[in-house]
C-alpha cells in the first residue's frame, strides 16, 4: 500500500471539512421555508437543473463575473478556482491510470509525486506529468497576483479590499501556503528520483545545492499540514463559499427567492459571500460619505459571526447597487430587511383610525399619488393636466386622507403594520373598480407590484404616460431642450423601468447620457431605508451623485421619483424637474381637436384591456 | 354639578431635576440631530397619520425628552414610518429616526434575529 504517516494531517482535516460541510448544508436545508421547498420539489427533475450545472462551470469555476469586473481579477479567482479543480481531478485520473484502479487510496492523487517516485510507463504518463506541471503554474501564477493584491488592491481594479477577521486570515495564509509548498515538495522529490516534468524538475534543480534527501519528507508534512490547516478553518471562514455557492446555485435555478422571513436559504446566501468586496466599490456611502464598515460584505460577515449591530443593519440606503455588483448574485438588500425585522403580536391592528374602507367614487383609472408626491406638488398639478388633456375618467385615491402604501414599514421590518396598510389600500382600490392603478412614487409602484395582490395592472406614471404618447391620447411639442434622466433606484434597478421614461423624454428634447445609468444609476441619498445617516451624509452623497449627473451641463435634470426631485432640488446644480411635469409643460394642446376628444374614450379603453 | 364639557386638567408640571432624562440621552447618541428640534410643528402639520388622528409627533418628541413615557409606545404606533415630516424639517433633524429609536427604545416589539 502507498503509506506514509505524512497524509495523517490531510486526511484528518478532510474527513472533519466534510463532516462539517455536511452537517451544515442539513440544517439549512432542512430550514428552507415552505416556498422554497415547493420550488425544490418541482425543479428538481427539470431542465433547471442543467442549466445550474452549467452556471456552475461558468460562475464558480470560470467567474465570468468577475472577469466582467476585472480581466486580471478573473484571472486571479480562476486559476485558483478552475486550476485547483482541474488538478484535483487531473490527480485523480493519473492515480487511477497508475495505480490501474479506480479504488485506489483517496490521498493517492494528492502526494502523487511522492509515492509514484520510479518512472512508471502507465497509460499517458508524460502527458499527465506535464498537465499536473502546467496546472501547478497557472495556480502559482493565481496565488502571486492574490499576494500582490493584498498590497496593491487597485492594481486589479478594487478601490478598496475588505478587511478581514482573524478566521479569514488563517484560512487564507493557510491557502496562499498550500501551492508554493506542494511545488517545493514534488521538486525536491523530483530532484531524488527525476520524476519532474518541466516546472517541479526545473524547481527541482535550482535546489540541487541543497541537502534535498534531508528536506524531502519535512516538506512533504508541511505541505499535508498546511492542507490540514485549510481544510479545518475552511468552514468557519470566507471559503465556505466554495462549497455553499455550488448549492445556491442550484436553489436559485430551481426557483427559490428570499422570501420576507429569516430562512435556510438566507443561511446559504450568507455562507456564499466570498468576502471579495467588490460590493464596498459599489456602495455610495463608501465612496461618497468614507462610511467604510457597514456595507455589504461587513453585514453579511456580522451576520454569520451573530455579531450584528442595529447600527449596521439599519445603515444602508437600499439602493442595489451591490445587488447588481455582486458576482454571486447574491440578494443583498432582501436579506437585510429580513435581518430587520421586528417581532410580531398576533391579531394586532395598528392602523385602525383611518375611516375610508370602500370608495364611492367609481372611475377606469385610480391615481395614487404617494406621500411624497403631496411634498411635490406640481407633480400631482401636472399628472391632472395630463389625465385632462387624455380625457381619462379617474379617481384621485389619496387626494385628502390618504394612507402609505406600506414599503417604508416593511423596509424597516414592521411586516405586520405593513400588511395592515396593504390590506387597507387594497379593499379601497377593489372597490374603486378601476381598472389601472398609476402611482407617481416608485416607492409605492414596488410596493403595489411586489406586495399587493391585484387582478389589475399598476403603471407607474412614466409608464403611463408613455402609453398614452403611443396611443396619442396625447401629443407633445419638441422643444429640444437638453435633459439627463436619473434612474430612480426602485423604478430603474427596482422594477427594471428603464426605457419608458427615456422614449418619453426623447420625443421632448436632446437626452442626453451620463458615466453613469441605468442598473448602476446613483441613489439621490435621499432613501428612506436608511435610519442611521443624518443630513449632511446625504447631503454628501447627493452632491457627489448631482455632480455625475450634470457633467454634461443640461438645462433639465429629468427624473421619475418625487423623492429624488426632493433631494436633488436643494443641491441647485441644475433645473430638476419631475417626467410629469416636463410633459404637462410641453402639451400640445392646439391640436387636441374633437375627433381626438372622441376617440379617447374608445382609445382608453383599449389601453386598459391591452394591459 | 352641570356638565359644561370642560374639566379641571391635572397639572403638568415638570421638574427637570427629576426627569428622567436617561431615555433622551441614549436617543441622541443615535440620532444627534434631535438636539437641533426647535419644536416648530412642521413635522405634524404634514403628517399622514395626524390627517387621520390625533398623533403628533411634536408631542411625542417632547414627551419623550421629558420621560414622560405613559401610553408613548402605543402612541408611536400609529405612525407609518412614511418619511414626511423628514422632508418637511427646516433643521434638517433625521425625525423619521427620532421615532423609529424610540419604538426600538420604548416597545415590546424588537429586533427578531439581533441581539
Amino acid at each position: 500500500m502507498n503509506y506514509h504517516p505524512f497524509i495523517l494531517p490531510f486526511s484528518i482535516g478532510a474527513i472533519f471539512l466534510f463532516v462539517v460541510i455536511a452537517f451544515k448544508f442539513f440544517i439549512w436545508i432542512k430550514n428552507l421555508d415552505r416556498k422554497q421547498r415547493y420550488f425544490v420539489n418541482k425543479n428538481i427533475f427539470s431542465f433547471k437543473t442543467i442549466f445550474a450545472v452549467w452556471e456552475i462551470i461558468r460562475e464558480a469555476l470560470i467567474h465570468r463575473n468577475i472577469y466582467k469586473k476585472n480581466p486580471l481579477l478573473g484571472y486571479m479567482h480562476m486559476s485558483l478556482a478552475f486550476g485547483w479543480f482541474l488538478l484535483i481531478v487531473v490527480g485523480k485520473i493519473e492515480s487511477s491510470f497508475y495505480a490501474g484502479t479506480f479504488f485506489e487510496e483517496p490521498w493517492l492523487a494528492i502526494f502523487f509525486k511522492y509515492f509514484a517516485k520510479e518512472q512508471h510507463e502507465f497509460f499517458g504518463a508524460a502527458f499527465f506529468s506535464f498537465a499536473m506541471d502546467f496546472l501547478l503554474l497557472i495556480i502559482i501564477s493565481g496565488v502571486l497576483l492574490a499576494v500582490f493584491k493584498r498590497f496593491r488592491s487597485k492594481f486589479l481594479g478594487m478601490n478598496k479590499a475588505t478587511k478581514h477577521n482573524k478566521f479569514d486570515r488563517i484560512a487564507l495564509a493557510s491557502l496562499w501556503w498550500i501551492f508554493p509548498l506542494r511545488l517545493l515538495a514534488e521538486s525536491t522529490t523530483a530532484e531524488i528520483s527525476g520524476n519532474g516534468n518541466f516546472l517541479t524538475g526545473s524547481v527541482g534543480n535550482l535546489l540541487s545545492e541543497l541537502p534535498v534527501e534531508a528536506m524531502e519528507l519535512p516538506v512533504w508534512w508541511a505541505y499535508s499540514s498546511v492542507l490540514c490547516a485549510f481544510f479545518i478553518s475552511l468552514p468557519f471562514s470566507r471559503y465556505m463559499h466554495i462549497p455553499t455557492e455550488i448549492v445556491l446555485v442550484f436553489l436559485r435555478k430551481w426557483g427559490a427567492t428570499i422570501g420576507e422571513q429569516y430562512s435556510g436559504l438566507t443561511d446559504l446566501q450568507i455562507n456564499s459571500c466570498s468576502r471579495c468586496g467588490i460590493c464596498i466599490d459599489a456602495c455610495q456611502l463608501n465612496f461618497a460619505a468614507s462610511i467604510d464598515n457597514v456595507q455589504s460584505v461587513y453585514f453579511i460577515r456580522d451576520t454569520r459571526y451573530g455579531n450584528l449591530t442595529d447600527d449596521v443593519a439599519n445603515n444602508c440606503l437600499l439602493c442595489g447597487r451591490c445587488v447588481e455588483a455582486c458576482p454571486v448574485g447574491l440578494e443583498l438588500t432582501l436579506i437585510r430587511q429580513q435581518l430587520r425585522n421586528k417581532t410580531e403580536i398576533p391579531g394586532k391592528h395598528y392602523f385602525d383610525y383611518t375611516k375610508a374602507e370602500i370608495s364611492h367614487n367609481k372611475a377606469d383609472v385610480v391615481y395614487f399619488a404617494g406621500c411624497m408626491t403631496h411634498l411635490t406638488p406640481t407633480i400631482i398639478i401636472a399628472m391632472k393636466k395630463i389625465f385632462k388633456e387624455a380625457g381619462v375618467n379617474y379617481w384621485f385615491m389619496d387626494e385628502d386622507k390618504g394612507i402609505c402604501c406600506g414599503r417604508p414599514m416593511r423596509q424597516q421590518g414592521y411586516i405586520q403594520q405593513s400588511k395592515d396598510l396593504i390590506s387597507k389600500n387594497m379593499r379601497l382600490i377593489a372597490s374603486s373598480g378601476a381598472k389601472l392603478l398609476v402611482t407617481s412614487c416608485p416607492i409605492c409602484y414596488k410596493s403595489f407590484t411586489e406586495e399587493y395582490v391585484f387582478d389589475i395592472p399598476v403603471m407607474h406614471h412614466s409608464q403611463y404616460i408613455n402609453t398614452l404618447l403611443e396611443k396619442k391620447l396625447i401629443k407633445v411639442n419638441n422643444t429640444g431642450i437638453s435633459m439627463v434622466f436619473h434612474d430612480p433606484c426602485e423604478l430603474g434597478r427596482g422594477s427594471g423601468i428603464f426605457e419608458q421614461p427615456r422614449k418619453i423624454l426623447k420625443q421632448i428634447g436632446e437626452l442626453r447620457s451620463c458615466k453613469i445609468e441605468q442598473e448602476n444609476s446613483l441613489c439621490c441619498g435621499g432613501s428612506l431605508s436608511n435610519a442611521v445617516i443624518e443630513l449632511e451624509t446625504q447631503i454628501k452623497i447627493r452632491n457627489h451623485a448631482l455632480e455625475v449627473l450634470t457633467e454634461s451641463k443640461p438645462e433639465i435634470l429629468a427624473t421619475a421619483c418625487p423623492l429624488c426631485k426632493k433631494s436633488f432640488v436643494h443641491g441647485n446644480k441644475a433645473k430638476v424637474m419631475d417626467i410629469a411635469e416636463i410633459v404637462a409643460n410641453n402639451l400640445n394642446s392646439h391640436s387636441n381637436n374633437c375627433e381626438r376628444k372622441q376617440k379617447s374614450s374608445n382609445e382608453q379603453k383599449i389601453v386598459l384591456e391591452k394591459n | 354639578m352641570k356638565n359644561w364639557g370642560f374639566k379641571i386638567s391635572q397639572p403638568r408640571t415638570i421638574d427637570f431635576d427629576t426627569a428622567d432624562l436617561k431615555e433622551f440621552n441614549k436617543l441622541i447618541e443615535k440620532v444627534p440631530s434631535s438636539k437641533r428640534c426647535l419644536m416648530c410643528g412642521a413635522c405634524s402639520a404634514t403628517c399622514s397619520a395626524s390627517n387621520h388622528t390625533d398623533f403628533n409627533f411634536r408631542k411625542c418628541h417632547l414627551m419623550y425628552r421629558r420621560g414622560q413615557f405613559d401610553g408613548l409606545a402605543e402612541e408611536l404606533n400609529k405612525c407609518m414610518l412614511c418619511g414626511k415630516c423628514k422632508l418637511v424639517c427646516p433643521r434638517g433633524v433625521n425625525t423619521r429616526a427620532i421615532i423609529y429609536n424610540m419604538r426600538i427604545f420604548l416597545n415590546d416589539l424588537n429586533y427578531k434575529n439581533i441581539e
